[in-house]
């Protein structure tokens, strides 16, 4: 348990390293994560540029480091979406049972049949065009988060039905206690432990579809890096044996999936 | 002394030819390497894809063959012909002798057979499109076994070129279009796995020693969509040949093995940029503006650094292009026109002559509106991806903001064939035809590949009538040296409006075995086996596994 705990400490602290790197990428970088080195095209690491350059001859350090930002700070915000969807609509749900509960879990078994991918791939093609790279981005995550609900939803739904035939939701019953205070003092509370752990289980699966996307060249558009755009150099696997810093980016990502994985409530803990 | 006999004559004959040959070359053998998707079909005239393409090229038997390395017509099936003064009537004069795959002779029949299905509407044939000048039927005579006289409605420009796309079939064999008079025919075949393609036994052709051709016995090809399998398989010697190898791929095999990797000069494809011209198209009137004046576009011309692109974003297997035609196109490309140029500076002298202004770095037109668009491209295609980038970077120079969307290939053309709701594009031309005439649907300002704005009812601007002028009167033009001044009229106005923004033209880059000798690549398709009645297979390849 004391060994699981430093590994938990240590973990925040390298997620909370590379997010303020992310966060403070304009400070740390020491260029544009767009300008182009031209003359130095898929260059080494050395003191310019300490990761090398990609096949533009743009910094990859400094696309990086953008890209953690992108990548690491809307990946959550799509998750907190995610959960908080799944959170009212799985609590109302389980709760009030009957029509209600059969209406949602239908549309949540109704949107999980709904292949994510085409359905990303035709909202992304009726977005207007004129629309700057970051907006493109965050659209791309608002909708990551909008579709992302139904699977939590399902693990809220099941603990609150739980909850709800609890004893102490009948004794509160029984003594008089409004509806609203009981989800209030009762249902939420005991709810909090497995929102929490939807949330940081979306977040690295938030990075990866993002990261799929990206590899589909659907994500994050040019210039704007994020980790998924930046994974796309790995698909010449003769062209990374030659250049192996271009990994870079997918041992961060690595790092960051294992990270949240570990910081997350073990089983015993959350029950 | 007594003469030597007969058969001691043709021992020192055959004796006298194989030290003639290369030391390693042998005849027989299969000659093995890919197709990049499955071939839709093995009747030569349905033909519509690559794959398809391929399998014409290496079974079918035409009138008159391109030569793909000189670029001239040349005898085939026909040994002369000749077109009318009005170039509706082409007559054709048939080797004698000749019979197809399966034992069937050839006559004028089949000429006139394959016309026919070639031209009815019933049949859909892509390749009779070409040969559909106006309305009105095709009539075919023939007056002798061995001559056919083939008219048309009206004058058709190119005419004998079209032949070579013609595979003759035959009107009497019961194997209907499996029985060919090229130097293959289809022995097996698996879906989605290979092709088989067994030496035709009555090919025409022989060599200047009188051997019968090919020299090869069978060509395997193996349906294989995957590149870097392809490459893998090339360099594990599973493979002889690579038609068409991508820029990174042929750097990659350059550096393992220089022997294999044949640069054949630059391709007839292009990149291009255009603007949204289109009356129809959702965008503010001041874009539309900016789009149709020829100073923008001339200014966007010359604010991209070509050169640049050539070099990063194709390892320098590639030239800037200059027009509609590639310098390869030997006999259409006008030599005349000016190099491409990269001046910045000289691009933005002409926006402020056209009425735009820099403001802090920011280009602005007229009404204080910033000049930025958006350049759409289709997703996953890497080089196209680069070049917008690289394009982003060169405009921001001149204070424009480029941003780039890539959609999916279903969505992009929605948007650049019905909705018109872009700013501007970049795609690619597929040049297959060396003819300016295979362009019609491009440059008349009614077709509808007249991408910038497509299916106008009339002209919307002067020099587009005078393009749609032009390629009317050389499509109907007496001479070839008629048409050719014509046409480098319309490649002078293109090169004036730059209603495309021609890019770059990558070159046609091969990958041939050691063990392959004969191979000659060239630009035209099929680029690495166009001579595959004269390919011959050596000893085992010399690339062996991989290093």
């Amino acid at each position: 348990m004391r060994t699981r705990r430093r590994l938990r400490a240590v973990c925040v602290a390298v997620l909370c390293v590379i997010f303020v790197v992310g966060l403070f990428a304009g400070t740390v970088s020491p260029y544009s994560y767009s300008k182009q080195f031209r003359e130095r095209p898929n260059a080494a690491p050395s003191s310019s540029h300490l990761l090398g350059t990609d096949s533009l001859g743009r910094d990859l350090f400094a696309r990086l480091i953008y890209g953690t930002r992108v990548s690491l700070l809307l990946a959550p915000a799509a998750a907190l979406l995610a959960t908080l969807i799944a959170g009212l609509l799985g609590g109302f749900a389980g709760f009030m049972g009957g029509w209600c509960e059969k209406l949602i879990l239908s549309a949540a078994d109704l949107s999980m049949a709904l292949p994510l991918l085409f359905v990303l791939l035709a909202l992304r093609a009726v977005l207007p065009l004129d629309i700057p790279p970051i907006l493109s981005v965050i659209a791309t995550f608002i909708l990551l988060g909008l579709l992302g609900w139904p699977s939590s939803l399902r693990v809220v739904w099941a603990a609150t039905k739980n909850l709800k035939n609890s004893d102490f939701l009948l004794l509160a019953r029984a003594t008089g206690c409004t509806r609203w205070r009981m989800i209030a003092r009762h249902v939420l509370p005991n709810l909090r432990p497995i929102l929490l752990a939807q949330f940081w289980i979306s977040i690295p699966v938030f990075v990866l579809t993002e990261a799929t996307l990206s590899m589909l060249g659907l994500g994050v558009t040019e210039p704007l890096p994020s980790w998924g755009n930046l994974l796309r150099g790995l698909e010449d696997i003769s062209g990374v044996s030659a250049n192996p810093w271009r990994l870079s980016p997918l041992i961060l990502l690595v790092l960051v999936v294992i990270c949240f994985q570990l910081i997350l409530p073990a089983q015993e803990e959350t029950a | 002394m007594p003469s030597p006999s007969p058969l001691k004559k043709k021992l020192v004959l055959i004796s006298l030819l194989a030290f003639a040959l290369p030391a390693r070359a042998q005849t027989g053998g299969e000659l093995h390497f890919c197709l990049r998707g499955e071939p839709k079909t093995f009747n030569p005239i349905l033909v519509d894809d690559d794959a398809s393409e391929n399998i014409r090229y290496l079974t079918g038997g035409v009138l008159i063959r391109l030569n793909r390395q000189s670029q001239a017509l040349g005898p085939a099936l026909a040994t002369s012909w000749s077109v009318s003064h009005d170039r509706r009537t082409i007559t054709f004069h048939l080797r004698k002798g000749i019979h197809f795959s399966d034992g069937t002779p050839f006559t004028s029949e089949d000429v006139a057979y394959t016309m026919r299905l070639l031209m009815d509407p019933e049949t859909h044939s892509p390749t009779g499109d070409a040969f559909r000048s106006s309305e009105g039927a095709v009539q075919v005579q023939t007056p002798a076994a061995d001559v056919a006289v083939i008219t048309f409605p009206a004058p058709i420009a190119g005419l004998e070129r079209l032949f070579d796309q013609v595979a003759i079939l035959s009107a009497h064999s019961p194997k209907k279009e499996m029985a060919v008079l090229g130097p293959f025919y289809v022995a097996d075949y698996k879906a989605g796995s290979y092709v088989l393609l067994h030496k035709n036994p009555n090919y025409w052709k022989h060599d200047a020693q009188g051997q019968a051709l090919p020299y090869i016995d069978s060509v395997r090809l193996d349906i294989q969509r995957n590149r870097d399998i392809e490459l893998l398989r090339f360099r594990r010697g599973e493979l002889q040949l690579i038609n068409r190898l991508e820029a990174e791929q042929f750097e990659r095999l350059q550096h393992d093995n220089p022997a294999v990797t044949r640069n054949a000069g630059t391709g007839l494809d292009a990149e291009e940029l255009w603007f949204n011209q289109s009356p129809a198209a959702p965008l503010p009137e001041y874009k539309k503006a900016w789009f149709s004046t020829k100073e923008f576009r001339k200014a966007i011309s010359l604010a991209i650094n070509r050169a640049d692109l050539c070099r990063i974003v194709y390892a320098g297997y590639a030239k800037p292009a200059y027009g509609p035609v590639s310098p390869s196109n030997h006999f259409w490309f006008n030599a005349s026109l000016e190099d491409p140029k990269y001046d910045p500076q000289v691009a933005l002298n002409l926006l402020t002559q056209a009425g735009f202004r820099l403001d802090n770095d920011t280009l602005k037109d007229r009404a204080g509106n910033r000049v930025e668009f958006t350049i759409v491209t289709n997703s996953g295609n890497a080089a196209r991806e680069k070049i917008a980038a690289m394009i982003q970077q060169d405009l921001s120079q001149v204070g424009i903001k480029v941003n780039v969307v890539t959609l999916d290939f279903p969505s992009l053309i929605e948007r650049i064939t019905r909705t018109f709701d872009y700013d501007a594009c970049i795609l690619g031309l597929v040049n297959t035809d060396l003819d300016p005439s295979g362009q019609m649907n491009v440059w008349l300002s009614s077709g509808e590949n007249h991408q910038w704005n497509p299916s106008q009812k009339t002209p919307a601007t002067a020099w587009e009538a005078e393009i749609d002028k032009l390629m009317r009167e050389q499509a109907t033009a007496a001479t070839e040296k008629e048409r050719k001044g014509k046409f480098d009229r319309v490649q002078q106005i293109v090169a004036e409006q730059q209603p495309f923004i021609y890019l770059i033209n990558k070159d046609v880059l091969v990958a041939v075995s050691s063990n392959v000798v004969g191979a000659a690549p060239v630009v035209l398709n099929p680029a690495g086996f166009w001579n595959v009645d004269i390919l011959r297979l050596g000893p085992a390849s010399e690339f062996g596994v991989q290093k």
